[in-house]
């Protein structure tokens, strides 16, 4: 156990950059043993702890004389006997460069939970793979959360690779695999490393095992990765935790700048009102500051009397944030005990808590697969895409945009259990005000009056792919065999009912959202209704399918490659693209997140518009859709 | 500024006291975060004051945190009538300097039965004189938080901690029962009777405490700093003779030797270390070569009930 001096010989009290990351991996990746090993090799563990780690590595670890590092992280009684990671562990260590937290999760049962709790203070993911297995399942549904919780920089951390003989193809097959099956997860950087844990090999130092491999080791990379946190450029926000009144004198409203700079002079808005003052002081016990930055605790004077209490939003007045009592969001279930949509919940976002309720049907989305079905409840470790109406405005922005005003919990008001994370998309508008009809006469009864069975269609793709192309050839068929139908055309729609939408992500969610609610009124009326929509976002469209009944929903990818759209370029949109005049256009700067299991998928590279069209009417009848006899009923395909 | 403003902490004056490290600035965001979100959302909150390097950090960032008001909340002391005698005359020195309320609890039952580590060793001192103690002072006072100082890198059980801290009608902490902790959102709703221990320093390592202490100028007891003690040792320990109450073996004789600590607790609970460091750069300094962890001189550590066990039983 000889060793030298520890990693930074020298003191250094100057500034270090911290990086928070979380380890995720399946059980028996060897997780707890890499961590071990980080700690160890980057001599952050004391003679203490070395001694304490050597006796009970004698009476309970698993890899004979040698120390056995899983008992380091494992600090439970249980976890310790039963050789598992229950929960979320923080381990600290520092280097000459950098501080690191490390969130160590368990790879088992909980994982759900755990993984967003330790991600959702996380700059970086590590993911392991075991070299001898590749890309599991687990690797699939930890990487989802990863991409959900918004991580965008990803380890691939190959261990266990002296296990595999140091195999260069091994290695190179598994970083393959993972690129093919990451692509869709918006990560930036996917950086893959060969490791191995127990023996260290690219853990501190480059390994002489693997002279094919010319990258960092893990913790050079660590040290030197980008920790993307944000900048002062962002809209200033800060959540009002404390009304400060001393004395008669003295008002100051204090909190955590969550976003964003601000001066004084600057005009803010007090969300979720319309009020607007100026910022005379902005106090610390170290003195007034000028100016004060993303992360600093600060407390505000302004310069008249304005109502503001705990909770508040104060935003720049120039980017307030938004505003509504009914939002979009993805919500991963925490709790034991399942969501309840009849009951109301605890929603706390920033310093606010509120009311709040999941509106069901909820679009319940396969961790593993992306796929999405709709549902009437949420289990423990779900994740779900839902829509939640509050009882009174919240001022919010979507998650991607702000993690502190974007992010809140639901709590059990029974329990006050934490029972759910949620993550904003965006706001829905006011229906506070609007009680549901019942109606008499049924959608079974409008369809059996046509002879038909409702649905909608819905065409996905890239611009120019063909969706609109097919969808009207399509509608042609099914009005000549005298079926009832409706086409509601993307670009038709921009016309009217989405005017007032731009290309942002939040007004694209809105696009989808409102032509989805139209869809879903036609087929309430009865009709086929097909809908020709880039709609970009997998999230959106399972949104869009949760509306529906099961069976109801039949999505169609038209699935053309950028390159052979780009060429077609039928409106010529995409040379503008190119040309930097349309922003956020999907495909150039926005991405495209293909469907994982349409119902029906068309290769127009293979396929004629025209015969496309008559395999769509084929597969309607097969599935029930044109035949009266199974109108009434039978809705799952 | 405002009258309520507490006396200066140190005396260096705010103004030319050097700018923090980013990362030192990013913990005290963190914590002044905590304390003030503890404090408005949970109606009787209390500061638990071990008089110790972290509670002087911990009381540090109470009065960053609602300058220029005060900490809306009093301090409390757990006296086992064990401490070292000078932790007590700093304690008092320091609430008066502050202007803060300071209570202080004593198990009196404990008292008169006589409860001493010596005589009925570290695990039943620890029980009855912390434990216990914090228990009754909490029920007494109805508080419904409790701040503390205590840090994940401390021990293993603290790494897996929340920083908000869940504990049921009897004080006991359920680790596998722990409520998820997400972003910057802490979930501090709970039942009548029932309370939470807040940790605003669970992110900050001992080096982060000892570099904020020189930064910021806090004041801490002098036994953190080397000079000649009274010391005998036992099985290991350096303990140091703090009153005539430590009963000495036959031929036993406190030696004099150049010592500091690295924790405060009880003086016959708290080693000592063989230490020449008179200034906070020394300490830091031979923090930094160190080969052995803070707790290393804490003998309730090693007493047979682990960190985990204590914890449930709702020690801090």
């Amino acid at each position: 156990m000889a060793r030298d001096q520890r990693a930074w010989d020298e003191p250094d009290l100057e500034s270090k950059s911290l990086l928070r990351f979380i380890t995720c991996g399946s059980v028996d990746d060897g997780k707890s043993t890499l961590i071990g090993r980080l700690l160890y090799d980057s001599k952050s563990l004391l003679d203490d702890q070395l001694d304490t780690l050597a006796a009970d590595s004698k009476a309970v670890g698993t890899q004979g004389a040698e120390l056995d590092f899983a008992l380091l992280v494992d600090g439970l009684q249980a976890e310790r006997e039963q050789g598992i990671t229950i929960d979320v562990a923080y381990r600290f260590f520092s280097t000459a460069r950098r501080k690191f937290i490390v969130a160590d999760t368990p790879g088992h049962e909980q994982y759900t939970r755990n993984m967003i709790t330790g991600a959702s203070t996380a700059d970086v993911a590590v993911i392991l793979i075991d070299a001898r297995k590749g890309v599991l399942t687990q690797t699939r549904r930890h990487s989802r959360l990863v991409s959900l919780v918004g991580i965008r920089r990803v380890v691939l951390a190959v261990n266990k690779i002296d296990l595999v003989g140091y195999d260069q193809r091994v290695f190179d097959r598994i970083v393959e695999d993972y690129a093919a099956f990451a692509g869709a997860l918006g990560f930036e950087e996917i950086a893959a490393i060969p490791v191995s844990g127990l023996r260290g090999d690219n853990v501190i130092a480059p390994s002489a095992d693997t002279p094919w491999y010319g990258g960092p080791s893990l913790l050079e990379h660590l040290e030197t990765v980008d920790a993307g946190r944000e900048t002062a450029d962002r809209p200033f926000r800060l959540p009002v935790q404390w009304v400060n009144r001393p004395n008669a004198d003295f008002r100051g409203f204090s909190g955590l700048i969550a976003s964003g700079r601000v001066n004084t002079g600057d005009t803010v808005r007090i969300l979720p009102g319309e009020g607007e003052a100026v910022v005379t002081r902005i106090v610390t016990y170290d003195g007034d500051l000028k100016q004060a930055d993303a992360g600093a605790a600060v407390t505000l004077v302004l310069d008249r009397e304005i109502d503001i209490s705990r909770g508040d939003l104060i935003a720049g007045a120039a980017s307030p944030a938004l505003i509504s009592d009914r939002l979009s969001a993805d919500l991963a279930w925490m709790d034991e005990a399942p969501l309840d949509p009849a009951r109301s919940y605890w929603l706390k976002l920033g310093a606010r808590t509120v009311s709040a309720r999941v509106v069901a049907p909820v679009s319940v989305v396969d961790v593993e697969t992306g796929a999405a079905s709709a549902a009437s409840t949420l289990a423990l470790n779900a994740i779900a895409t839902v829509e939640i109406t509050l009882d009174r405005p919240l001022a919010f922005d979507p998650y991607p945009e702000n993690r502190d005003t974007g992010g809140f919990i639901l709590i059990d008001r029974l329990t006050n259990a934490t029972a759910a994370a949620g993550m904003v998309r965006g706001a829905l508008h006011k229906s506070s005000d609007v009680q549901w009809q019942e109606l008499d006469v049924g959608v079974d009864a409008r369809a059996a009056q046509k002879g038909q069975r409702p649905a909608v269609v819905w065409f996905t793709g890239l611009s120019g792919a063909g969706k609109s192309t097919i969808a009207n050839l399509l509608e042609r068929r099914l009005h000549h065999a005298g079926r009832h139908t409706y086409l509601l055309d993307g670009d038709n729609l921009r016309h009217g009912l989405n005017g007032d939408l731009g290309f942002s992500p939040a007004d694209r969610i809105e696009n989808v959202r409102r032509a989805a609610e139209a869809a879903k009124l036609m087929a309430d009326a009865g009709l086929i209704v097909l809908v020709s929509l880039i709609s970009p976002f997998r999230a959106d469209r399972a949104l869009a399918r949760g509306l529906l009944p099961a069976g109801q929903f039949i999505e169609v990818h038209v699935d053309t490659p950028l390159e052979v759209a780009e060429q077609r370029d039928v409106k010529g949109l995409y040379r503008r693209a190119r040309a930097g005049e349309i922003k956020d256009f999907t495909g150039i700067d926005s991405p495209y997140e293909p469907p994982e299991t349409p119902e029906v998928r068309i290769d127009t590279t293979a396929m004629s518009p025209d015969a496309a069209a008559e395999a769509l009417y084929l597969a309607l009848e097969r599935r029930g859709v044109l035949n009266p006899a199974f109108a009434a009923f039978d809705y799952t395909i | 500024m405002s009258e309520d403003r507490p006396g200066p902490v140190s005396g260096i004056a705010a103004a030319t006291r050097p700018r923090l490290p980013e990362d030192l600035r990013r913990l005290e965001a963190e914590s002044i975060h905590i304390l003030r979100e503890v404090t408005a959302e949970r109606a009787n909150p209390v500061l638990l004051y071990s008089i110790g390097k972290d509670s002087a950090v911990l009381l540090h960032l109470a009065i960053k945190a609602f300058y220029p008001g005060k900490p809306p909340f009093p301090l409390l002391h757990v006296d086992t009538t064990w401490k070292f005698r000078e932790m007590i005359a700093f304690r008092d020195a320091e609430a008066k300097r502050l202007g803060l309320d300071l209570l202080v609890h004593t198990n009196h039952e404990g008292v008169a039965a006589g409860v001493g580590p010596f005589t009925h060793g570290s695990a039943v001192h620890t029980e009855v004189m912390k434990t216990q103690a914090l228990k009754q002072a909490l029920d007494k006072y109805g508080f419904d938080a409790a701040f503390g100082g205590a840090r994940r890198d401390e021990e293993k059980s603290r790494a897996k901690e929340r920083i908000i801290s869940f504990r049921t009608k009897d004080h006991r902490w359920d680790p596998k029962a722990q409520r998820p902790e997400l972003w910057r959102l802490y979930n501090t709703r709970i039942h009548k009777g029932e309370s939470l221990r807040a940790f605003p320093l669970s992110n900050w390592t001992e080096l982060d405490v000892w570099r904020y202490i020189q930064l910021e100028s806090i004041p801490i007891p002098s036994l953190y700093f080397a000079k000649p003690r009274p010391i005998v040792e036992r099985d290991g320990a350096l303990i140091m003779v703090d009153d005539d109450r430590m009963p000495l073996a036959a031929g036993e004789t406190p030696q004099e030797r150049l010592v500091r600590f690295r924790t405060l607790g009880c003086y016959p609970l708290t080693g000592a270390v063989d230490s020449e460091a008179t200034t906070l750069d020394a300490i830091i300094a031979e923090m930094l070569v160190s080969r052995s962890s803070e707790r290393q001189g804490r003998v309730i550590d090693r007493d047979g009930s682990t960190m985990e066990s204590k914890k449930q039983d709702g020690y801090f």
